[in-house]
């Protein structure tokens, strides 16, 4: 017997086999939701220095909130700290039903998460760094957003809401 | 046939490993209860104040002592017998080992100073820019630094062996072990650089500030091949001894098994970027190519699941099993080693579910952070690990001491009591993940709390009071084992699985070191390789530390 062959038993290839059939189902599965779908995770935004991002005037965090770009469309400029107390600038942000937010979050201490409640909206914010996604709410509610990421004691209490009216 | 003797001075070396890692076990676990009881509604952190400052103070405890020192302790251990007993051979030299365990040891208790004292309250992922005194990440770096030269001893010990026995197979206990120790000290180069080159000259006052998201890469480049440091001495267990334990069964395939190893190695290290599939700083390209090599680690799991199960089978019908399933009944259930790493196993499958949701790239959206995460990990590293090892323990400490397991029906109930309170607990730390619920989180005090979750955080209570009662059965059984004045008769049998098919027969290049290490360091250089250059050339150090707890 050669002993550069493996040996493997019939049972165990056709496992194999389905093993790796199922794997390319997940990809292609994630890969339709990613590019055909358009589910996307977030990607480089920009870059800003913590230390002035929320004190700079020409810093958009210098002073949060919703920016209405054109009928419909909001940038929404979130600041996350936990100096001086666990918060997210503005806490609260009021849309008409329909509305397409794009959120532009970023923090001037720790890292924070940032994470609306029943929509896809979920992600780290980094200091130094813009974590951008874009969502659109057509159904009117409240959605609150909450921190996931650990930043001190006030982490459990950290969060906001989207208003978003009928 | 007389099995191999291990010398009394290695028995209480790896002994002395076991030793820490109970000490461990017993102080980090007694905070999982405190969290769950909190998010049932029934805070005790308040009445232990002068001691533990807070939920967030107990959680770091719980998450370095559970998930660093239990497991890498037990590991280094556990890897040294096999190595030993494997190949049949001495440590080349214990002072080189003994010098590893020893500065790990001084690793721990420098870390924990801060801990207690509530200077290090930054969990057991340190992201910066929380700061932690300086002392937390020099003892981090020693246990690191100190499983490095016991790995080193390791490796002499297989070169040794490798030139007195040039053409012999590896024995796979061995192999495995010698293999574990390798992706380690391979994984663990990012978190080295991460304290070495940040964390530690900036907590010491030489640097002003760090590049936070440059850290995160750092961590996870070491954090998720961790998790496979934690795995493959689990899978050890099942594939080469528990079959023997469960009912005298081989091991189905050594060639499969052995190849399955490799491919863990090779593709642990290389997909770190699955844990920051939401990190503003890395460009999806990247995340998505390590979400497809996660899942090409799911093949390697595929594999152990059919052979360790095969093998089972084949233990099962030994002893008269018949039908579909029926064989599994037949099983040495009596045995707690035996149930301990069957039930683990089996919740480990669930956990090995949940983590496909969660590589999976986008779905990942609604579960980053989540109480999903917990949920999921609690059931691989807090299970299909921990309660794994815990039942090798019931046959290496009777072994190593020579004194009688204590009261085997409390073991099998320990291992019972786990499963079913890990069920609940889990179960329902999923949903609760699933309806939005946040991690790391006193969910208890939470001010946006639903009324739907309030069952589910119920549950969680519940599952962690059964979790604190089979904890208390372990460490009983092992403090009565370790005073057990009766002795066995003769030394405890190694339980090894032998593979039915002659290990001679598995193929060269199965057997052979180098290739497959240039082919796992070629991949990381290619698929960390352009991300890291880029991240460290446009290095932005703008981060100062905070000390908000």
């Amino acid at each position: 017997m050669s002993t550069n062959q493996i040996h493997i038993d019939p049972y165990e290839r056709n496992w194999m086999i389905i093993s790796a059939i199922l794997l390319v189902l997940f990809a292609t599965a994630v890969s339709v939701a990613a590019f055909g779908m358009g589910i996307q995770v977030p990607a480089p935004e920009q870059r800003v220095d913590p230390r002035t991002v929320a004190t700079d005037p020409n810093s958009p965090w210098s002073n949060p909130g919703l920016r209405e770009i054109e009928p419909g469309k909001y940038d929404a400029y979130v600041l996350a700290r936990a100096i001086p107390s666990w918060e997210y600038l503005p806490k609260e942000m009021t849309i008409p039903a329909g509305s397409s937010v794009s959120f532009y979050v970023t923090s001037s201490d720790v890292q924070h998460g940032f994470k609306i409640q029943d929509t896809n909206a979920n992600f780290q914010v980094v200091p130094g760094q813009v974590s951008k996604l874009t969502i659109k709410f057509d159904k009117p509610g409240t959605y609150n957003f909450i921190c996931t990421e650990y930043c001190g004691s006030g982490h459990g209490v950290m969060y906001g809401a989207i208003i978003v009216t009928p | 046939m007389k099995q191999y003797q291990l010398s009394t001075g290695e028995k209480k070396f790896i002994g002395s490993h076991l030793l820490v890692a109970i000490l461990a076990l017993a102080v980090g676990s007694l905070f999982g209860p405190l969290q769950a009881f909190e998010h049932a509604g029934w805070d005790i952190y308040p009445y232990i104040k002068p001691l533990i400052k807070s939920y967030y103070q107990g959680l770091t405890v719980h998450g370095v002592l559970n998930a660093l020192v239990w497991t890498t302790f037990f590991i280094m251990g556990f890897l040294t017998f096999n190595v030993t007993f494997g190949l049949k051979r001495a440590l080349r030299n214990p002072t080189l080992n003994k010098v590893g365990f020893w500065v790990m040891v001084v690793g721990v208790v420098t870390a924990a100073i801060p801990i207690l004292a509530n200077q290090a309250t930054v969990l057991f992922t340190f992201y910066p820019p929380l700061k932690a005194n300086w002392a937390f990440y020099l003892g981090l770096t020693l246990v690191v630094v100190g499983s490095w030269v016991e790995g080193w001893g390791l490796f002499a010990t297989y070169l040794g062996w490798r030139k007195e026995n040039p053409n012999e197979r590896t024995p796979f206990i061995a192999f495995a072990s010698i293999l574990t120790a390798l992706l380690w000290q391979i994984c663990t180069l990012g978190v080295a650089t991460e304290i070495l080159t940040m964390l530690l000259p900036w907590s010491l006052g030489l640097i002003e500030n760090v590049d936070p998201q440059l850290a995160r890469t750092y961590f996870w480049f070491t954090g998720h091949p961790l998790v496979y440091f934690w795995l493959l001495p689990a899978y050890i267990s099942w594939y080469a001894m528990l079959p023997k334990q469960a009912g005298n069964g081989k091991m189905f395939s050594d060639s499969l098994a052995r190849l399955s190893f490799w491919i863990f190695l090779v593709l642990s290290t290389p997909l770190g970027f699955h844990h920051q599939y939401v990190d503003p700083g890395v460009p999806p390209v990247w995340k998505f190519i390590h979400s497809m090599l996660t899942f090409g680690v799911f093949f390697p799991s595929m594999m152990t699941a059919f052979t360790v199960v095969a093998s089972l089978e084949h233990a099962g019908r030994k002893q008269g099993g018949k039908g579909a399933l029926a064989w599994i009944g037949k099983l040495n259930w009596s045995d707690p080693s035996v149930a301990a790493q069957l039930l683990a196993g089996i919740l480990f499958f669930f956990g090995g579910i949940g983590g496909l949701a969660n590589a999976s790239y986008n779905v990942n959206l609604v579960l980053h952070n989540t109480a999903f995460i917990p949920g999921h990990f609690h059931l691989t590293v807090a299970t299909g690990v921990t309660l794994s090892f815990m039942g090798i323990s019931y046959w290496l400490l009777p072994y190593l001491t020579g004194r009688k397991l204590w009261n085997p029906k409390w073991a099998v109930a320990q291992a019972w009591t786990w499963f079913v309170g890990m069920i609940i607990f889990s179960n329902s730390m999923h949903v609760l993940g699933l309806l939005g619920a946040p991690r790391r989180v006193p969910l208890g005090l939470a001010p946006y709390v639903p009324a739907e979750w309030n069952s589910r955080l119920l549950q969680v209570g519940v599952g962690g009071a059964i979790l604190f009662v089979s904890g208390a059965l372990y460490l009983t059984v092992m403090l009565m084992t370790a005073l057990n004045k009766e002795k066995v008769a003769e030394e405890v049998q190694v339980p090894i699985a032998e593979s039915m098919q002659d290990p001679a027969l598995t193929p060269v290049w199965l057997d052979r070191w180098a290739p497959w290490i240039y082919g796992t360091l070629a991949l990381v250089v290619i698929v960390y390789g352009p991300q890291l250059v880029d991240m460290i050339s446009n290095i932005a150090l703008t981060s100062p530390g905070f000390r908000v707890w």
